[in-house]
């Protein structure tokens, strides 16, 4: 393989179970070196996904290749060279930090040492507690440790399954500071997540739900996909205001945001501003007063509720 | 990005990766430590319990003895009796007719009865028929009193045949009253041998197994370039060690407590112990894979191991007395074999010339189990 | 936010105090919920977040304060406190493998509803949630947001008046977030007080009030724009950061 081939490629891929299909037609690939987040929420299909790339499981459709090798021919050559950390806390508990990592190191042929120059830097923040039961360590700390032992072997891709699933914010945030030192160390990264938020940690997302990658595109510009006006109103009344948008002739959706509601206007070519004032006059004429509207930008999760509108219902 | 590995091949050297794996197995062992309090005191507890429930005074045994026709040589079988601590005669009747009543008020453990003219029957060479009465009602001690007797009457016999004369053949029949189908005591010891195993191997490896399956860490495991084999084998030779270190344990409480007999060969034993326990290990593999929790992964090892290890293996009801369907059903129980192999060795001190048979079939189990096993945990999840 | 001053508190804590041996999880801790307030209960793992539910939901008794919760003392009157309150768990709300139905009734009958009764809010909830078709399913078989929705909606059950939310959304599609969202909102405007967990700080977002926990005791307390104003950050995501991990922040 050659620096310019991808280090993931997934043509078509499709995987069910009994009834219920987890991943329908779903191409993408993640270029060398790439952050790249697969946002979708729980039960979207990103497992699945990981299992396949990961040769844990066999696609029932397309193929996919990891570091230029087939996950169903060459999984044994895949497996060395890939780290996983799957989404489940996956460390023995009753194991210390450093025992976890020496069995997962071990399990790849090597040794702490021989790992030290990727993982020292995360390493040196759980050495405090190399001798504590990974049981007993805080979420955080539980992640670090996971992803220690999930780089110790020096893998040339990491895949992470919800690695900040239940981790506090201030955690959630060191994870994804690690993981852009990572990737600025040459490490390709291929992270998934149900949280939003996170997506603009991503060089590139794709967008998952119901087992289809709805949009891949990069977090930063990937409001421009968004082709209405949007709103963004603020009462003390928030229900009503809710309540009232929605019973406008000319609401595309209303949804609410934080202490905010958005609200896009079905009218594509309008321009924003005149509908805010439109809006203004409206609102004042029911008798919601104190509206602030403002013009705003699309952000990932406007963007990702549109495209869920969008696609066909639940293919289940 | 080749840089970063070289090129490496990074298949892991079996060795260290095998012994990591064994070496972290050890540790869930060692630190879970309610359960290895469990699984190192309860055989003990039970050889204890076996032990003392089993334990007969026999150096008291009170025969009651019924001679028809008394002569020399019956008063010669009657002073043999008495000159050994373990029999004192409490009566001699010449009829039975005392006897039920000898039995019921507690007077007497065994009725010797004779024929008329013993003597003559013995002098003849034929076939001399004398019956032997026990009170079983204590449960543990029929058959150890009858034992001592027919071993007694044996010394006698051999006493009789002196070289150039023909031989003298006492025929015992026996009756046990209140509890006609007691086993032996000591049949007992190898029976917890087998239980024991099955418990520390087929158990505890099938529920250590599906916590891995729960927590996560199989899947990691299984994206590792370890071979499923490799994770096998990492998983079972700690448990086999254990294995190991039980079974001596129970041995060695056996013959402390009370005096099991070891007549064959200690490394023959331990080898056999070895073979059971692969077995059982396999067995615990194959619960394993087919299960997805440890719930249920328990409850299959203890239905599909522990009750027929318990009930068809001869262990507590003979085999010779199930019914006749239920006895072929017993050949696949891997401890109905086990049982007869470490009966042989420890009572009669049989050998492998005499055991080969049973030892051949819990091998090709061993074999067929092992295959069955590996080839049930697959490299992937589906 | 409709906050009347008539209603008083639903929440009333002052000095509420824990502590573990020498360790000390909840350091006096003061604060008001107003009746019908949508109240964010924030913090970083370890900050004693979860202590402090467990006092005020009578699970746990204080070391040393007091608190009041629909009116009655959580150390002294710990039973009525529960029957006054709903509470809805992320690891644990819903038996799985009952159906819909059963599980209605069985919440129904925990908080002594009657027949009647658990009947009509089980008809009124189905047309609320739109759960018709899925009465008789088992809970694990229905999707993840409508597990979360029905949680919920079986916590206010018996009408309480607070409800205690501990992380609740979890791993949802953003619309079905916004839809759980809107339950509560609804659920406010009768009048009950919603007080949340969460660890993510977009969801602070949505609360009328929020209070920021560091290590034991209430770091920052407000709605959430004056928070931002006050700590000068984008996101209570931001301000979180700076108050619990004061080093860290960028």
């Amino acid at each position: 393989m050659t620096r310019a081939d991808p280090a993931v490629t997934a043509s078509s891929l499709g995987k069910r179970y009994g009834d219920v299909v987890a991943l329908d037609d779903v191409t993408f690939d993640v270029r060398v070196g790439e952050l790249f987040g697969l946002i979708g929420p729980d039960g979207a299909g990103k497992t699945s996904l990981f299992r396949l790339l990961t040769t844990v499981q066999l696609p029932d459709a397309g193929s996919a290749r990891v570091l230029g090798l087939d996950v169903v021919k060459d999984y044994r050559a895949i497996r060395s060279r890939i780290g996983y950390m799957p989404g489940r806390f996956s460390l023995y508990p009753d194991l210390s930090v450093e025992e976890n990592l020496r069995f997962f190191a071990s399990v790849f042929g090597t040794t702490i040492e021989a790992g030290e120059r990727l993982i020292a830097p995360i390493y040196s923040q759980i050495a405090p507690f190399a001798d504590r039961r990974a049981g007993a360590l805080s979420g955080g700390m539980k992640q670090k440790l996971a992803l220690c032992c999930a780089l110790v072997h020096l893998p040339e891709l990491l895949l992470l399954d919800e690695p900040t699933t239940g981790v506090d914010a201030v955690s959630r945030r060191e994870f994804w500071d690690l993981l852009e030192t990572l990737r600025a160390d040459g490490l390709t990264i291929v992270a998934s997540t149900p949280y939003m938020d996170e997506a603009m940690r991503c060089e590139r997302v794709a967008l998952i739900q119901h087992g289809r990658i709805l949009d891949i595109a990069d977090p930063r510009t990937i409001g421009a996909r968004f082709d209405r006006p949007l709103l963004a109103l603020r009462s003390a009344e928030r229900l009503r205001l809710l309540r009232a948008l929605r019973a406008l002739p000319d609401a595309h959706s209303v949804f609410p945001f934080g202490d905010a509601v958005h609200y896009a206007d079905a009218r594509a070519d309008r321009d924003g501003s005149t509908v805010a004032a439109g809006l203004q006059r409206v609102l004042a004429e029911q008798g919601i007063r104190d509206v602030q509207v403002t013009p705003i930008e699309p952000g990932i999760e406007d963007v990702f509720m549109e495209l869920m509108q969008r696609a066909p219902a639940a293919t289940a | 990005m080749s840089s970063r590995t070289g090129g490496r091949v990074r298949a892991p050297r079996l060795p260290s990766a095998l012994g990591a794996f064994v070496r972290k197995e050890l540790h869930h062992i060692v630190r879970d430590r309610q359960t290895l309090a469990i699984l190192l005191l309860m055989p003990l507890v039970q050889v204890l319990l076996f032990g003392y429930a089993l334990r007969t005074d026999v150096r008291d045994l009170r025969v009651a003895m019924v001679d028809p026709t008394p002569d020399v040589l019956t008063v010669r079988l009657r002073n043999r009796l008495e000159s050994t601590p373990r029999f004192r005669v409490v009566s001699t009747a010449t009829s039975t007719a005392l006897l039920e009543d000898q039995f019921q008020r507690r007077v007497a453990d065994v009725a010797l009865v004779l024929p008329t003219s013993f003597a003559d029957g013995l002098a003849r060479g034929d076939r001399t028929p004398v019956l032997l009465v026990t009170d079983a009602s204590d449960p543990n001690s029929g058959t150890t009193m009858q034992s001592y007797v027919r071993a007694a009457l044996a010394d006698f016999e051999s006493d009789l045949s002196a070289p150039g004369r023909g031989p003298v053949r006492i025929q015992v029949a026996s009756r046990m009253r209140y509890n006609p189908t007691l086993e032996s005591a000591n049949l007992f010891v190898p029976g917890l041998i087998a239980l024991v195993l099955t418990l520390v191997s087929a158990l505890m490896t099938a529920i250590s197994l599906s916590r891995e399956k729960e927590q996560g860490t199989l899947e990691v495991l299984l994206v590792s370039p370890l071979r499923p084999w490799q994770i096998i084998v990492g998983k079972v030779l700690p448990y086999l060690a254990l294995g190991f270190a039980i079974t001596c344990l129970v041995l060695l409480a056996a013959r402390v407590v009370f005096a099991v007999p070891l007549r064959g060969s200690l490394t023959l034993l331990l080898a056999e112990s070895v073979l059971y326990t692969i077995v059982s290990l396999s067995l615990g593999v194959l619960v394993a894979a087919r299960t997805t929790s440890q719930r249920a992964a328990m409850l299959g090892a203890l239905v599909g191991t522990m009750m027929p290890t318990a009930l068809l293996s001869g262990m507590i009801f003979p085999i010779s007395s199930m019914p006749g369907w239920l006895r072929p059903i017993t050949n696949v129980v891997p401890a109905r074999w086990f049982i007869v192999i470490a009966r042989g060795i420890m009572l009669k001190g049989a050998g492998l010339g005499i055991l080969w048979h049973e030892t051949l079939v819990l091998a090709g189990m061993a074999l067929l189990l092992l295959v069955a096993a590996t080839r049930s945990f697959h490299a992937r999840l589906d | 936010m409709t906050v009347s001053p008539d209603h008083g508190h639903a929440i009333e804590v002052r000095g509420l105090t824990r502590r573990f041996g020498t360790f000390t999880a909840v350091d006096a801790i003061t604060f008001d919920v107003a009746a019908g307030e949508v109240f964010g209960f924030l913090g970083a793992n370890g900050a004693g977040k979860t202590t402090a539910i467990r006092m005020l939901i009578g699970l746990l008794a204080p070391s040393a304060g007091s608190a009041r919760v629909a009116g009655f003392d959580v150390s002294t009157e710990a039973e009525q406190v529960k029957r006054n309150i709903g509470y809805m768990s992320q690891r644990f709300s819903l038996y799985e493998d009952l159906t819909v139905r059963e599980n209605i009734t069985l919440y129904g009958g925990i908080y002594g509803l009657s027949d009647g009764a658990i009947a009509e809010r089980m008809a009124s909830l189905v047309e609320r949630l739109d759960l018709g078709r899925d009465l008789d399913t088992r809970v694990k078989s229905i999707p993840l947001g409508w597990k979360q929705k029905l949680a919920f909606s079986v916590a206010v059950l018996h009408d309480p008046k607070v409800v205690f939310l501990d992380e609740p959304t979890g791993g949802v599609d953003p619309i079905t977030r916004r839809q759980f969202w809107e339950l509560i909102y609804a659920t406010a405007e009768q009048g009950t007080t919603v007080f949340v967990t969460t660890h993510y700080m977009d969801e602070a977002e949505y609360c009328d009030r929020v209070s920021i926990m560091v290590d034991g005791r209430i770091a920052a307390l407000g709605t959430p724009a004056e928070l931002k104003a006050r700590f000068g950050g984008e996101t209570i995501d931001d301000v979180f950061v700076r108050l619990a991990r004061p080093g860290a922040a960028a």
